[in-house]
């Protein structure tokens, strides 16, 4: 035999990324570069996009004031009750109509006529019910999350494994056991990656929500940057509700973490 | 305790699956049920267990199950039914938490079905660390724990390699000479069947029925890899088999 034959060709790879944490602060770092480098040689006009080092500025001047704190406390508790509300609410709904056929066949056609409806239309309707105070923006911000949680939820009960809930019944357990110790875990990581869209939604709204009859809040701020064209401050609160965002991601990152880790 | 089949018959809409079956399955054996693909033997475990209802019969239960009998009729699944974020010892407490048997009395079970299955070491262990014959001894582990009076298996090491199924089908006998349990064992494989099986259920192709029941006398103990009078066994039991699979077969391909 020809011993010089040719090395096969490799073609297994791809198909598999990971996630090295510092390639995103890289991408995120040369943008900024870029913007700033543009705005200073001119060929971005200072209109089109504010100088990321004024934002920069702004934000601080925003954090000494001590305003940063006071919009982001009532934004953050406005975001974290009406999530819970939301959220908890959503599973459990879920969770029902996973397991019942009744709920299901009365509620999936409910729930799908109200996915599709922008929620902040119906904000007026809000005030009206909950009163212009806080209990309208706990109210937007809940029923925003709630639908999509829903919707996650019931499908990740669909998709446990039914062998388990097999053997679960097999060895006598309650049905409460068998809701909690193996189809609660086993829909687990469909109702976070839900709660990942649906926290993402809930900051949406949060800024909806603060733009009606809001003194403080990172969507009263942006509101009023905005209808002054005040792009530093606009940019400035935009980068808030990013880093919230990111923050929610974390967060979700970090639970995924915790509970997950027996998958491979 | 024993079970008792009377007469037990099921249909799938108009697509009957058994007809008639009547078997006695006395205490302290192991009944091996073998036929072709598709007739009815898993139903038929579903049935025993109470977690499918037949249409045409009933499964009695003689007597009462042993003092301290936890779950009477404990299953062994084939693709071992573990749960996957629940440690070996998680699993083993999950079936004892709904008895209320908690804590040290938890631990005096576990330690005791852990040390029996040989699986002492792996107790922190998570099903993905474990082999195909290592989870499917948690399995054995687990059914162990609740104190079964009738054990059902349905092709318990047919997800398992060869060599894993060996090892295991002596564990098998080992744990049966130490304590002797009785057992309904579904399986395709004759060699299992005759290596385990105090009596050898023969079915039918669908509809299934009881085609033929061969007792086999030999000692558990006593039986090993290879043995001749059980070769002899396995080939009787593979030419009453042989016809049925045939058709079964060519009726499946004919759907
Ligand atoms: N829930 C069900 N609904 C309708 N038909 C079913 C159902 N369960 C089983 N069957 C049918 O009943 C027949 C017997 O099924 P069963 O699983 O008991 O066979 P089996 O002997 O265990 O087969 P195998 O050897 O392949 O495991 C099959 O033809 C199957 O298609
Ligand atoms: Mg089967």
């Amino acid at each position: 035999m020809d011993d010089t034959g040719k090395s096969v060709a490799f073609r297994g790879g791809g198909f598999a990324p990971k996630s090295p944490r510092w390639v995103g602060v890289v991408v995120f770092v040369a943008l900024v570069l870029f913007v700033e480098w543009g705005t200073r040689a001119g060929w971005i006009s200072s209109l089109s996009l504010p100088r990321p080092s004024d934002v920069f500025e702004t934000f601080r001047l925003l954090y000494d004031s001590g305003l940063l704190i006071k919009h982001l406390g009532p934004s953050l508790s406005r975001l974290t009750v009406g999530a819970i509300i939301g959220a908890s609410v959503g599973i459990s709904v879920g969770i029902l109509i996973g397991l019942f056929s009744y709920v299901r066949s009365g509620l999936v056609p409910l729930v799908a006529a109200i996915f599709p409806i922008p929620k902040i239309a119906l904000l007026p309707l809000f005030v009206i019910w909950f009163g212009i105070g806080e209990g309208s923006k706990y109210a937007l911000i809940a029923f925003g999350t709630f639908t999509p949680t829903v919707v996650a939820t019931y499908g990740a009960v669909d998709n446990v494994d039914r062998t388990l809930i097999r053997m679960g019944q097999s060895f006598g357990l309650s049905w409460w056991s068998i809701v909690r110790k193996i189809v609660l875990p086993c829909a687990m990581p469909g109702i976070l990656s839900g709660l990942r869209i649906s926290l993402a939604i809930a900051i949406i709204l949060l800024v909806a929500a603060e733009m009606l009859g809001a003194e403080y809040g990172i969507g009263a701020y942006i509101l009023e940057a905005g209808s002054l064209y005040d792009l530093e401050r606009l940019f400035a609160g935009v980068v808030i509700l990013s880093l919230l965002g990111v923050l929610v991601s974390a967060v979700i990152g970090m639970a995924e973490r915790r509970l997950l880790g027996w998958r491979t | 305790m024993d079970i008792r089949l009377d007469g037990i018959g099921h249909a799938y809409d108009d697509f009957e699956v058994m007809r008639d079956i009547s078997l006695d399955i006395s205490s302290g054996q192991i009944v091996c049920i073998v036929g072709p693909s598709g007739c009815g033997k898993s139903t038929l475990l579903r049935f025993i267990g109470g977690l499918e209802r037949p249409k045409q019969g009933r499964v009695l239960q003689l007597g009462e199950p042993p003092a301290g009998c936890l779950n009477p009729l404990t299953y062994i699944f084939q693709d071992f039914a573990l749960l996957p974020w629940r440690s070996v010892s998680g699993n083993i407490s999950l079936v004892l938490e709904d008895h209320g048997i908690k804590g040290a009395a938890a631990d005096k079970i576990i330690a005791d079905v852990l040390a029996r299955t040989k699986l002492t070491d792996f107790a922190k262990a998570l099903p993905k660390q474990l082999s195909g014959g290592m989870k499917q001894r948690v399995a054995i582990a687990r059914a162990l724990a609740v104190n079964p009076a009738v054990m059902l298996m349905d092709e318990p090491l047919s997800a398992l390699d060869s060599q894993t199924r060996e090892l295991l089908m002596d564990d098998l006998v080992e744990l049966w000479t130490r304590q002797p349990f009785s057992a309904v064992y579904v399986t395709h494989n004759l060699a299992e069947a005759v290596r385990l099986g105090h009596r050898v259920v023969v079915l039918s192709r669908r509809p299934g029925q009881i085609r033929e029941v061969v007792d086999i006398d030999k000692p558990l103990a006593a039986r090993e890899f290879g043995d001749a009078d059980l070769e002899k066994t396995q080939k009787y039991l593979w030419q009453l088999m042989r016809d049925e699979a045939r058709a079964a077969d060519a009726e499946l391909l004919h759907g």
